[in-house]
């Protein structure tokens, strides 16, 4: 489990995520990523950018 | 074997390839984009390089100091730089052959209208480098073109000046996106929306589209005008038979995979270990 930075929420972390992965806060809906797995660390995920996905 | 996979963000595309490749018995070496540093003589010590960033710009240049390091890199620099500008994915469609939508390139708003009038309404007004249907401007008449011309100029960067302008195909609600991968055409999707942009990104519902001999004939041939490898290829259906919009070098698959019944990241993770076996 780790700690929502923007509503502190516990969130729930699968055994096999990896650090980079997108998460989302089941309570207030934040995009977040798996900054560190051991500790658990989130931080929000960065926003969309001009040149991102196909 | 040392698989390098370049990444900034995983998402859901990124995890089910690494599962794939565990399958496989290969555990990639996974390079973040965001702490990567190259010195233009060395790279990390892979055998191949799958490119995986979100971000074009990245990637682009990522991939050409990869090359230049003698890695080999799935895709290469060549289709990520024709694919990711929509100006040179035309060029190679049309050096090559293949049906496209009719399309004109202005740089500046007096040509880009005069183009627009040419082309007749309405029109589809692109950013040459873009994704997931943003920017994009569907232009009905004379009065929109203007000021939409007028507003890229203005508000938008010099990119947003370079007007890349492209018939408007009526395409019934839905487009196509076919996966290819080397040289095979493995699956497609319907994109369907009721909104004219068919982007899943933007809403667009999939659903299984069969790889008809046209679908694969056209798809192959794109893949093969922008260098080949592992792409996604739009396609419009038009009452001259299918044409290609756009070729997509990253592709995402995470709603093809149910929808097809193909295991497109399996697939994908077998071609990549096979290149390094050749």
């Amino acid at each position: 489990m780790g700690e929502c930075p923007v509503c502190a929420a516990e969130v729930e972390v699968a055994k096999d995520a990896i650090s980079g992965e997108l998460l989302v806060c089941e309570d207030c809906g934040a995009e977040l990523e798996l900054i560190k797995t051991v500790p658990v660390e989130l931080a929000e995920a960065p926003s969309a950018e001009e040149d991102w996905g196909q | 074997m040392k698989i390098g996979l370049l990444h900034s963000l995983i998402r859901k595309e990124e995890k089910l390839l690494l599962e794939a490749f565990h399958k496989a018995g290969v555990e990639p070496i996974m390079i973040d984009d965001r702490k990567l540093i190259m010195d233009f003589h060395s790279a990390p010590d892979i055998d191949i390089l799958v490119e995986r960033s979100i971000n074009h710009s990245r990637a682009l240049h990522a991939l050409r100091l990869f090359e230049s390091a003698g890695v080999c890199c799935v895709n290469s620099h060549k289709v990520a730089q024709i694919c990711g500008d929509k100006l040179l994915t035309t060029a190679a469609l049309k050096d090559h052959g293949i049906a496209q939508p009719a399309s004109r390139v202005a740089f500046t708003e007096e040509s880009a209208l005069a183009a627009i009038e040419e082309l007749g309404y309405p029109v589809v007004l692109k950013p040459a480098v873009g994704s997931w249907g943003r920017l994009l401007s569907k232009i009905n008449d004379r009065d929109a073109a203007e000021t939409v011309l007028e507003h890229k100029t203005v508000l938008g960067s010099y990119h947003h000046s370079i007007f890349y302008i492209q018939q408007y195909i009526d395409k019934q609600g839905r487009d196509i996106r076919s996966f290819v991968v080397g040289d095979d055409c493995i699956a497609a999707i319907y994109r369907s929306s009721d909104h004219w942009i068919t982007n899943t990104a933007r809403g667009a519902q999939a659903s299984k589209c069969e790889v008809t001999a046209e679908v694969a004939e056209i798809s192959l041939a794109a893949a093969k005008a922008v260098g080949g490898g592992i792409v996604a290829v739009d396609l419009f259906e038009s009452d001259e038979g299918l044409l290609v919009n756009e070729v997509n070098y990253t592709m995402e698959f995470r709603n093809s995979i149910d929808t097809t019944g193909i295991d497109i990241p399996q697939v994908v993770a077998n071609y990549v270990i096979a290149l390094v076996n050749q």
